[in-house]
């Protein structure tokens, strides 16, 4: 399958950068980062608040089905530019993750077309890499989980 | 979706890890491959077949026999925990681009 977004985390550094190409007008893509109702849905997180705005905030949570709260996060934001940029913080709540620093570019290619560069900056080297870990661990964890169902429902049949 | 086509998910698999452990030195026909393995021979090639369909494992023709080895070039993508990272930016994209596109298609058809 293949893969739009590109990543680039250059050994020894503390930033990722985060590109990819949408096939959506400019404005429909910051659209979808500004509009609660549309991040829920692709980020999977609830939001709890945001305020595009400088000096606004924003806030996301995960729960559990029986309510436990999984994830939070929040951050504060520093510049909104509609269409063009938001600069914002952003941290992970109960984790040793610090808060980091994040650049959202939003530019426009074409009528229909626009590009999303997300510039992160962590607090060290070893932050950065702890968090581009994270997702390896957790998909072998979630590999781990699909292929036990499997397994029980091949099982069971 | 594809299960087959995960990398990630094809090595959380112990036996398919000593297949490739197996192979990390020397290409090898699925008997010998399977003579290494308690398991039953059909699960042993339905092992091989998953590895090669994520391409981690390539074939090669030697006279009447297969021989499979390691793609090396996979493996190196495997280590590399940058790729799972950006499959979870990847998939979150994915989604809100096809959200959008959606949104956009139900307004043109209101517009109308």
């Amino acid at each position: 399958m293949e893969r739009k977004t590109k990543i680039a985390a250059e050994d020894g550094k503390q930033e990722i950068i985060i590109t990819r190409e949408f096939e959506l007008p400019v404005d429909m893509l910051f659209m979808a980062y500004t509009t609660s109702e549309i991040v829920e849905q692709w980020m999977g997180n609830k939001v709890l608040k945001m305020e595009n705005k400088a000096h606004g905030g924003y806030a996301f949570e995960v729960k559990d089905p029986s309510g436990n709260v999984l994830f939070k996060a929040n951050g504060a934001i520093h510049t909104f530019e509609p269409d063009k940029k938001i600069t914002r913080t952003f941290q992970m709540e109960n984790t040793p993750f610090d808060v980091q620093l994040e650049f959202l570019e939003f530019e426009k290619l074409t009528d229909e077309t626009s590009k999303l560069t997300m510039h992160v900056i962590y607090r060290s080297v070893e932050l950065r890499d702890q968090q581009l870990k994270l997702p390896f661990a957790q998909g072998i964890n979630m590999a781990h989980d699909r292929l036990q169902e499997l397994l029980k429902n091949s099982k069971t049949k | 979706m594809n299960l087959r086509r995960d990398v990630f998910q094809a090595i959380a698999d112990p036996t398919r890890r000593a297949i490739l452990l197996l192979l990390a030195s020397q290409s090898m026909t699925a008997g010998a491959i399977a003579a290494n393995f308690d398991t039953a021979r059909p699960t042993v090639s339905k092992h091989l077949q998953i590895l090669t369909e994520c391409e981690l494992l390539q074939q090669s023709q030697n006279g009447r026999e297969i021989h499979y080895l390691i793609n090396a070039k996979k493996m190196k993508e495997v280590s590399d925990f940058i790729e799972a990272f950006r499959n979870l930016w990847d998939d979150r994209f994915n989604k809100l681009e096809s959200i959008m596109k959606q949104r956009m298609k139900n307004t043109a058809k209101k517009g109308k």
